[in-house]
């Protein structure tokens, strides 16, 4: 009796796991791609800004001909925004769908979770916006389009030094987070190899939210400016504390300020401040002003940063497929890791020896509630 | 005897299924089939406090994490030194001695956090168990995100591939064999009778705290055994994969399967796990498509896929003697 139902249950596993087999493979005529990303979920509107941007990229390749003769097809994956989901879906479009290549992801630990798989199958992978720098280390089939979080450091550092000509900064970071401890070491370093000097470097934890002691200690040093690389919840409430003790100089910052609930929380406190992002929907340039357009006349709002660099990335990849005349996962690797000053609504990109992008950053200022673009920092 | 040649025979056979396996079926397959396995193994345990001893735990994903990030330390940090303790064999034994070293460390970490959470909690009744359980899963995903040596909120990347599908199945029978002998041993009596009446069973002399600690420790360690398998194959660990949420999965399973069967744990970590792949081709509709279903399967069978069907085994196991 218990011996019969242990072989209906292995037989019942058995055909499940059969039945879901099958189907589904490139045609002759198609260069087939797979994108994985967060479409449900918590960072639900990460992946579908990402979408949007990968699919413009895609419809203009395909409306001028495709690529090698073929035309290109994008198979979109969800991975709900769960790391384990991000390595299956990125196993299945290699081994079933068998995509020559992967765009994704924006969130670092889903990139990091689905890499090994792509690294093992030597597929190469172009994540769009996964700014940790572990991401690529993970192997040679692993790129990315966005600047790495301590390069933000260096293009403050100049901004501070060179445009404002700072030569006094007090420094305020997040000392339990990567991300603000990497920007503040690189913004210290090369802060005072431009000639300036660091008069106070003071620290919180994430969650905190009275920061007298330290601002008031700040104060005492009369700092120019005050570097905050965190994200934009303490930014906002270090702004209004600074403010009511009359600290009038302004402050800089990272693209963790980048939130629509920055100037809410921070208010008028943080008219005058500065902090450095992707890019920018009023830079001037006429290939970004297209693209904006374009985007908001097809999708009725504007574009993020995560929707440029989901476009950018695209369009990398497609040029990269392009210069290695072939659809072979190898020859693209090959042809990515020599992407030269290639020109995109992002920024000119470089690819260096260890897949990172080399491209500039634009600097924007809180300017009556609204984020202006001010300049574009190379690197 | 017979039991070892049987036991014997398993591990020969999934040994010889091993190496072909990913080419036979595709790595694709194999990867569903090693994560339904995983989630085998946490559905059985779950169904140990849940369906038998009947407590209604919520904090499934917290020993699986417990386990999972013990494992993957272990293996990371003692792992080049015990590798040069065993140079003198084979690359497939030293990875069998890291891997068993890890588990046996998940499984003892796992069990020692259940012991912790279940001695002052398992006093409690329904609800009340349910809040502290789902408490503490969340305490201990906040503790990783926390802890720097272990990747924090970036994650643990760098873990060694060393479980497979040999590994995973050969686990999987490992907790069903002990969840299936202990169910119907003396202990697993005690366990019943609690989720029956617990008043009854008190009166009838049944210590009852001791034994929902016992089960509660037992269903803690096979987790953690589960989380130890789990990184080991995916290499990568992030807290996001253990929030609540991953509790209810395990509870659906169960829950879909039939609580209080094995065959029914089987089955619904098979059809969960199984079904949110074949409703892939549903795109963005794919999770309510499966809501719809599981919303079905509930409203046809409440008592789960396999409910009744064990229940009437064991009427007729009963009527036999």
């Amino acid at each position: 009796m218990k011996r019969r139902s242990w072989i209906q249950a292995s037989f019942l596993l058995c055909t499940t796991v059969l039945t879901s087999c099958s189907r589904d493979q490139g045609q002759g005529d198609e260069i087939l791609i797979g994108e994985y990303g967060s479409l449900t979920g918590t960072t639900a509107t990460f992946g579908i800004s990402t979408m949007n941007g990968i699919e413009m990229a895609l419809d203009e390749v395909n409306q001028s001909g495709g690529l090698l003769g073929k035309t290109v097809r994008v198979i979109v994956e969800d991975d709900q925004g769960r790391p384990e989901e991000a390595q299956t879906v990125v196993t299945k479009l290699i081994t079933r769908d068998r995509v020559v290549a992967l765009l994704g992801e924006v969130a670092s630990s889903r990139t990091l979770a689905a890499a090994p798989v792509a690294q093992q199958m030597g597929i190469p992978m172009v994540s769009p916006s996964s700014t940790n720098p572990a991401v690529t280390e993970v192997g040679d089939f692993i790129f990315r389009v966005c600047f790495i979080d301590p390069f933000q450091g260096l293009v403050m550092a100049k901004f501070a030094a060179q445009s404002l000509q700072l030569t006094d900064v007090a420094v305020l970071r997040d000392i339990k987070n990567d991300y603000s401890v990497g920007l503040a070491d690189v913004f210290v370093e090369n802060f005072r190899t431009l000639g300036g000097t660091i008069v106070a470097d003071e620290g919180y934890s994430e969650g905190d939210t009275d920061f007298s002691a330290q601002l008031t200690s700040i104060r005492a040093r009369r700092p120019q400016a005050i570097f905050v690389p965190g994200y934009y919840t303490e930014v906002g409430l270090i702004a209004r504390q600074a403010k009511s003790l009359g600290i009038e100089v302004p402050l800089l910052g990272g693209d963790g300020w980048d939130s629509p609930s920055l100037v809410e929380i921070g208010g008028a406190a943080l008219e005058g401040s500065y902090f450095s992002n992707h890019y920018s929907v009023d830079d001037p340039s006429p290939a970004i002003q297209k693209f904006v357009g374009d985007y908001r006349d097809r999708y009725g709002a504007t574009p993020d940063a995560l929707a440029g660099l989901g476009y950018d990335a695209a369009q990398i990849l497609f040029d990269a497929i392009r210069r290695a005349g072939s659809a072979d996962p190898t020859a693209i690797r090959d042809a990515l890791a020599q992407t030269k000053d290639f020109a995109g609504v992002t920024g000119v990109t470089t690819l260096d020896e260890n897949r990172n992008a080399v491209k500039p950053a634009v600097v924007l200022q809180v300017n009556d509630g609204k984020l202006v673009y001010v300049e574009t920092i190379n690197p | 005897m017979r039991r070892g040649l049987l036991w014997l025979g398993a591990v020969l056979v999934l040994a010889a299924l091993e190496p072909n396996l990913r080419g036979l079926i595709g790595a694709y397959n194999y990867q569903i089939l090693v994560l339904v396995g995983v989630n085998i193994i946490l559905a059985v345990s779950l169904n140990l406090i849940n369906g038998f001893t009947g407590q209604f735990s919520i904090g499934h994903a917290g020993f699986y994490a417990v386990g999972a990030y013990t494992s993957a330390a272990l293996v990371f940090y003692a792992g080049p030194s015990v590798r040069v303790l065993t140079a003198s064999l084979p690359t497939v034994a030293q990875d069998a001695v890291l891997l068993l070293m890890g588990l046996l460390g998940a499984a003892l970490v796992a069990g020692l956090a259940g012991l912790a959470v279940g001695i002052p909690s398992l006093r409690l009744r329904g609800d009340y168990l349910a809040i502290v359980t789902l408490g503490f899963g969340e305490i201990i995903r906040v503790l990783i995100l926390n802890i720097d040596a272990i990747g924090g909120a970036r994650g643990f990347a760098g873990i060694p591939q060393l479980s497979n599908f040999f590994w995973v199945y050969l686990f999987v029978l490992i907790t069903i064999a002990t969840v299936h002998n202990l169910v119907s041993s003396s202990y697993g009596r005690a366990f019943v009778s609690i989720r029956d009446d617990e008043i009854a069973a008190e009166a009838m002399g049944v210590d009852t705290t001791r034994f929902k600690v016992m089960s509660f420790v037992i269903s803690s360690m096979f987790a953690g055994i589960a989380g130890g398998l789990f990184g080991h194959f995916t290499m990568y660990l992030h807290p996001n994969s253990f929030t609540f949420v991953a509790s209810f999965y395990v509870i659906i399973m169960i829950v879909i399967g039939g609580l209080g069967s094995i065959e029914g744990a089987v089955l619904g970590a098979v059809v969960f796990t199984v079904g949110l792949e074949v409703f892939r081709g549903f795109g963005a509709f794919r999770l309510i498509n499966f809501s719809v279903l599981l919303v079905l399967i509930m409203i046809y069978r409440p008592q789960g896929l396999l409910g009744s069907w064990t229940l009437i085994k064991r009427r007729k196991q009963a009527g036999a003697m």
